[in-house]
């Protein structure tokens, strides 16, 4: 029973990490309807953004969090400006390599020996490490850091979604693209803004990540940036509290198969209930389905 | 009157079949002489082990490369699981030729075999998904596939197996990707090929004219995995190292950018395609020492290019043959600037 309470606890603290990822995803195929492989890869510039505030800056917990946030939010929109927008009306296909091409771009660059290097870093230690004790739990300060984080994030993006100029006008053009032009919306500035915005909150998670387990490489993206996705889906690509959900169901998922089944099979047995719910239900959990006109 | 409209008929019948099997003798009269040419050239040194190592490389990933293109170009399907199924023809026919000691023709079969059957099984309750959600599903598929293998002891788990006979030979690559891209071409050009394209264009109109597209998506699902299937065992046999990892997301990814590149819905263009992205990582190695650490770099960036500036691929929908050849040699002989003026002023 503790042993099943320490890993829900800690596969929460994981799936609010896969929630802040989950939701860049989301946004982005809302939309232009495109899965953007490269966020990943943004989540894992997050990380190095974090690590150079952190030990050639010098910055605090919340210096690191908004630096990175910021390069995440300016090198997303110039990804989106630079190699997606001249193919946005090209078939999905080519869109979709392009995002890996882009993937493939940013790992290298990360790797070239002029920024990172191809060798692992250790994330500095911006907070120090406190545990808790409540029964047999432990949790740790950095857990709850993050958890409270990704929920303080999620409910302002919420805010903004729902209740400003902008997210009506991001709502609008995610329903329809060009009758959104039609009423006076500048669709590039909205695309813009949710590339802004997605990559922000996966330079959080990277930062958190890099503050829970120390360790920088920049392939570090790819697993995460997989599993992700896959809350994402689950939880119905482009709904965003489909995406918190998911996050979390995906966390826990991975915690639980782990200590209960077998370590090794645990992406295994995430991916078979990915695909069970996509052929129940392909919209994923919380996704509306669109009728195919003819 | 009957009689002679049958023998007519049989004429036209005999006709027929005489020009295709002469057209099929040209081909493979052409092709041994490609083949001949090559060799030559090996011989004399001018190609060198290494070209022709990463020959064969080609060779191989254009087999898997052309039954991705049947799948991705002429099915209109999406699937990013491909290398899932050459992982399954590399373990299966490894595992033939090292721990049961069988010919290396039987080996490919069985890695053939087992690649279609698991494609049949997969394919018939996820083809029923479209878009991007089946690319979703197979991308989980091709995971799953990785993490299992890992995880089978009997299959060397993530250690892979190692020391397996060199048996792939260039002629077998050769001629085994011509066999494959001759399949495709008669079936693409069949009734069965028509009906596969149809699905690509219009799904629900297609299901309207009466062709049954499950059957069709399945057809073309099964002989392209089947192709990758081939493509693992050469492969597995060449490399004479598999891991789980060497089949992941990312060869998957790589697959599907040689047919985009090359131009989906063009076998020619697939061939071409997989040919400029192996060897370009390669040939930038060439370049002075400053680049050498920076060629994967190079290599994405001038992937994005080529995707931005060309984003229908190298030949679009068309393909290499001696009629475009002519046609275009023609069009060069023509080339002035007061043709293109005309043109612009018609309105073209």
């Amino acid at each position: 029973m503790n042993t099943l309470l320490q890993q829900i606890v800690n596969g929460i603290s994981l799936g609010s990490v896969y929630s802040l990822i989950a939701i860049g995803y989301t946004m982005v195929y809302g939309i232009i309807k495109l899965i953007n492989f490269a966020h990943c890869d943004i989540y894992m510039v997050g990380a190095f953004a974090g690590y150079y505030a952190a030990t050639v800056l010098g910055f605090g917990f919340i210096g690191c969090l908004l630096f990175s946030m910021i390069v995440c939010a300016v090198l997303g929109m110039t990804i989106e400006r630079i190699a997606y927008k001249p193919l946005r009306n090209s078939p999905k296909v080519t869109l979709l390599i392009t995002t890996v091409a882009m993937e493939l771009v940013l790992q290298n660059l990360v790797k070239a020996d002029f920024i990172a290097g191809p060798n692992t870093r250790t994330f500095p230690q911006v907070l120090p490490l406190v545990s808790y004790k409540i029964g047999a739990i432990t949790i740790s300060n950095l857990q709850l850091i993050a958890l409270a984080v990704t929920i303080i994030l999620c409910i302002v993006l919420q805010f903004i979604v729902n209740k400003t100029q902008t997210g009506r006008a991001m709502r609008a053009t995610s329903y329809d693209r060009d009758a959104a032009a039609l009423m006076g919306i500048n669709i590039n500035k909205v695309i813009s803004l949710t590339f802004a915005l997605g990559s922000a909150l996966a330079a959080t998670a990277g930062v958190l990540v890099g503050m829970l387990y120390p360790r920088l490489e920049p392939a570090m993206g790819v697993m995460p940036g997989l599993k992700s996705f896959v809350a994402a889906v689950l939880g119905g690509i482009g709904v965003i509290p489909g995406a918190m959900f998911g996050g979390i169901v995906m966390g826990l998922i991975e915690t639980l198969s782990k200590v209960y089944i077998n370590s090794g099979l645990s992406d295994a047995i995430a991916f078979s209930i990915l695909i069970i719910i996509l052929l129940v239900k392909p919209t994923g959990i919380f996704g509306k389905s669109d009728n195919v006109k003819v | 009157m009957q009689t002679k409209i049958n023998d007519n008929a049989k004429n036209i019948n005999i006709n027929l079949v005489k020009t295709i099997y002469t057209q099929y003798a040209l081909t493979l009269i052409v092709l041994a002489i490609a083949y001949g040419l090559l060799m030559l050239l090996v011989y004399q040194g001018i190609i060198d082990n290494y070209i022709l190592r990463l020959m064969k490389e080609i060779g191989i990933f254009v087999i898997a490369a052309l039954g991705l293109n049947l799948i991705l170009g002429f099915t209109g399907q999406f699937t990013m699981g491909h290398a899932a199924f050459m992982s399954i023809g590399a373990y299966g026919s490894a595992i033939m030729t090292k721990n049961f000691n069988m010919p290396f023709p039987i080996a490919l079969i069985v890695g053939v075999v087992l690649a279609a059957i698991l494609s049949a099984i997969i394919g018939y309750p996820i083809l029923r998904l479209k878009g991007d959600y089946l690319a979703i599903c197979t991308l989980g598929f091709g995971e799953i596939v990785k993490v299992v293998i890992q995880n089978v002891d009997y299959l060397g788990g993530a250690r892979g197996i190692s020391a397996i006979p060199t048996k792939t030979s260039f002629a077998i690559v050769f001629f085994g990707a011509a066999l494959c891209f001759a399949i495709l071409k008669n079936l693409i050009n069949s009734s069965k090929g028509r009906a596969i394209m149809s699905v690509r264009e219009d799904e629900i109109a297609a299901e309207a004219m009466g062709i049954n597209t499950t059957k069709y998506k399945m057809i073309s699902f099964i002989i392209g995995s089947s192709m990758a299937g081939l493509a693992g065992g050469l492969y597995a046999h060449f490399n004479t190292f598999i891991d789980p990892a060497s089949f992941n997301f990312a060869k998957s990814t790589e697959l599907i950018t040689y047919v985009v590149l090359g131009g989906m819905g063009s076998l020619s263009g697939t061939v071409l395609g997989t040919a400029i992205l192996i060897y370009l990582p390669e040939g930038l190695r060439g370049l002075g020492t400053v680049m050498k650490d920076y060629r994967m770099l190079i290599y994405a960036i001038m992937l994005v290019l080529m995707m931005i500036f060309r984003p229908q691929g190298i030949l679009g929908k068309r393909e290499i043959s001696i009629v475009s050849i002519k046609r275009f040699i023609k069009g060069i002989r023509n080339f002035s600037f007061k043709n293109i003026l005309k043109r612009k002023k018609v309105g073209e």
